[in-house]
């Protein structure tokens, strides 16, 4: 990896999965406090997928997402301060109290609102593509879900129109292998079938989501056809879903997986081998790794400060923004 | 499929509008050309897509021949695949542009409710205003000639449930083109649900662009005896009502709701203030719809005006059957109408 990729933009990767990583850790440490009343999607052990994509992107590119979506939310540089008092339902939230940790949105990033419907955001980001594509800017647009979003058939027809129009969107299609509880392998047969696509259509490979590297090649080159005007790419990342479907702390309880099962997948976590690499070649020091994890405790503290401390949406402002105002 | 035998082309009630300046009768369908065309040529970030728009019929004529105009990047043919179409739509407005998204037919939209209900209606509400999705979804009713239970419901009561959307039932060629103008210049996603009767008629509508603003209704034809309130096709049927009903001495006054989201409350209040009893008539079912709506809003807010029930002319709660013998039977329309005000000024003296 030393010979691809400047040092700086390894140690880059790993701070923002680390930032997601340490971002999950809280919230979930401190969601049995009851003050976060929002369900909570964790996407521990996925960060690598969000990070390896949106390092490829503009500020003014976007993406779409789903009810698990606080790693592609910071990724891709949404304020963190405005995540965590979405999670507290503040009127300083990033959507104002009003969509919860399901529902968040920063247009000044791009982030242009992720949706709780499995499969729902799939279209809107196709279909922010079109706007990208027809008003002629130099833009893409990604959109990611995960597997039980693929057994959904909207993602098909977005796929079809996509190619149709040969679009400017890459579909990153999270295989964390668990609907709630429902494995991947009880609902479908093999492989998804738009692997079959001809490459002249759309670019399509299956990585390790696991592995930044990986990610962020693939990710590169799907985003660079996209850029360059060659149309649509569906990139599949394998990973795996370490924390239970919502809610905080492990499920195995729930006996639909075995401990041996996380535990394998835990120690495949794509930041601490990742953090192991960087070690192991000398591209960072423990003493630079520990400044990191303090710096970023920093940053969320704060972010939990601001949070308890902004106000709640008042009773009064129930009917407000159902339809657009002037600003 | 012969329209001609079922509803003869003719010119619609002499509602308005002659006098206006540059003002030509033009066909239904030919005026919501004209707010497309304008539209298209004001606005490079509006585009018109749907399954057909651009095929030899040109979506009974309201979108003919627009994709040789502006091309088939700005007006263009659909994959069948309403619900994922829709969503592409959304994403396209909160990308900056001002879709129209055509459907021959009203049903169709059950394939697409995921994302008129659980994404364009909520996407303002849920992000706190963040974005917003300036959408026109638009279908026409089918009804007549076999068209049964798949091709003619009449949607309006499903959609006036939900927060969120606009919904537009124009009546007139004038309105036609005014409400298409100010639904395609709103921020929010709108549906305008037409009627395909109304397609047979003509009617005056000035060449300059104008719009009929959203949510607020027009009275068609004064009168002191009797409201008739009603939205789309039932307006010509209120119409002719009214018309049966002077023979009898009685003075109806029509309002033409124009939008059913926002609702012209007041419109109808006021009418009720003076007449003290109210027919409404809708196309669509009359449990949980229109009417239904309607006539709570006048328990509620005008119980004190009434001076007998009211009374609801509106589709019976069964499919739409294709025989021509039920279909007769099913449909309601101005005798119903005249029939009902009878009964509501009965004894009065």
């Amino acid at each position: 990896m030393r010979a691809n990729l400047p040092r700086e933009v390894l140690i880059g990767l790993y701070y923002d999965m680390l930032r997601i990583h340490r971002v999950q850790l809280r919230i979930e440490a401190l969601y049995h406090m009851d003050e976060m009343k929002t369900p909570i999607h964790l996407c521990i052990g996925q960060e690598a997928i969000a990070v390896g994509v949106c390092a490829h992107l503009q500020k003014d590119d976007y993406i779409s997402s789903s009810h698990r979506s606080h790693g592609h939310y910071l990724a891709k540089g949404g304020d963190l301060k405005a995540l965590i008092a979405e999670l507290y339902c503040r009127e300083t939230g990033c959507s104002k109290g009003r969509g919860g940790s399901m529902h968040l949105v920063d247009t000044s990033a791009g982030h242009m609102g992720s949706s709780s419907i499995v499969g729902g955001g799939i279209p809107i980001g196709t279909g922010l593509s079109l706007a990208i594509w027809m008003k002629k800017q130099n833009r893409v647009s990604v959109v990611f879900f995960s597997d039980g979003a693929a057994d959904e058939g909207v993602l098909y027809e977005s796929i079809n129109f996509a190619i149709l129009k040969k679009l400017p969107v890459i579909y990153i299609y999270e295989n964390n292998q668990f609907s709630v509880c429902s494995p991947v392998t009880t609902r479908r047969v093999g492989e998804v079938i738009f692997h079959s696509t001809p490459h002249e259509y759309m670019y399509t490979r299956i990585v390790d989501g696991n592995s930044i590297l990986e990610v962020y090649a693939v990710a590169q080159e799907a985003i660079n056809r996209a850029r360059r005007g060659q149309g649509p790419s569906f990139i599949e990342c394998k990973t795996y879903r370490i924390r239970g479907h919502s809610g905080a702390g492990s499920d195995a309880k729930l006996g639909y997986r075995s401990d041996e099962e996380i535990a394998i997948w835990e120690a495949r976590c794509p930041v601490v081998t990742f953090r192991s690499k960087l070690l192991q070649e000398k591209m960072i020091t423990e003493e630079k790794l520990t400044n990191m994890e303090k710096e970023i405790d920093q940053e969320i503290d704060e972010a939990f400060r601001f949070a308890q401390k902004s106000p709640l949406p008042g009773r009064e402002q129930l009917l407000q923004y159902l339809f657009y105002e002037e600003s | 499929m012969p329209w001609s035998k079922i509803k003869p082309e003719l010119n619609e009630p002499n509602f308005q509008r002659e006098s206006e300046e540059n003002s030509r009768r033009l066909s239904y369908a030919e005026a919501i050309r004209e707010a497309l065309d304008q539209a298209l040529d004001m606005d490079s970030n509006v585009f018109v897509m749907g399954q057909g728009v651009d095929d030899p019929t040109g979506m009974f004529g309201a979108t003919l021949n627009l994709h040789k105009k502006y091309g088939g990047e700005r007006v263009f043919d659909t994959p069948l695949a309403e619900n994922s179409l829709t969503g592409i739509a959304i994403g396209a407005a909160i990308g900056g542009m001002r879709p129209v998204y055509f459907h021959n037919r009203p049903d169709f939209l059950y394939l697409a409710m995921d994302q008129l209900v659980n994404h364009a209606s909520k996407w303002s509400y849920m992000f706190g205003g963040a974005v917003h999705v300036p959408l026109v979804v638009w279908a026409c009713i089918g009804r007549g000639w076999g068209s049964a239970a798949q091709h003619s419901q009449a949607l309006q009561g499903i959609f006036m449930h939900i927060p969120g959307l606009k919904l537009v039932m124009p009546s007139t060629c004038y309105d036609a083109k005014g409400l298409m103008l100010s639904a395609i210049a709103d921020e929010n996603p709108v549906i305008i649900i037409e009627h395909r009767f109304n397609f047979r008629h003509k009617g005056f509508v000035p060449l300059a662009p104008y719009r009929v603003p959203l949510g607020k209704g027009i009275i068609r034809r004064p009168g002191r005896d009797i409201t008739i309130v009603a939205v789309s096709f039932m307006v010509t049927e209120a119409f002719q009502a009214a018309e049966e009903l002077v023979r009898d001495g009685i003075e109806a006054e029509v309002i033409d709701l124009r939008t059913l989201r926002p609702l012209d409350e007041e419109i109808i209040l006021t009418s009720l203030a003076k007449t003290g009893r109210v027919v409404v008539a809708d196309t669509g079912w009359k449990t949980g719809g229109a009417t239904a709506e309607i006539s709570a809003l006048i328990a509620e807010k005008g119980f004190v005006s009434l001076k007998a029930p009211v009374l609801r002319v509106a589709s019976p709660d069964v499919p739409t059957p294709a025989g021509y013998t039920l279909e007769e039977a099913f449909y309601k329309g101005w005798k119903e109408i005249v029939t009902s005000a009878h009964e509501l000024l009965k004894g009065k003296g």
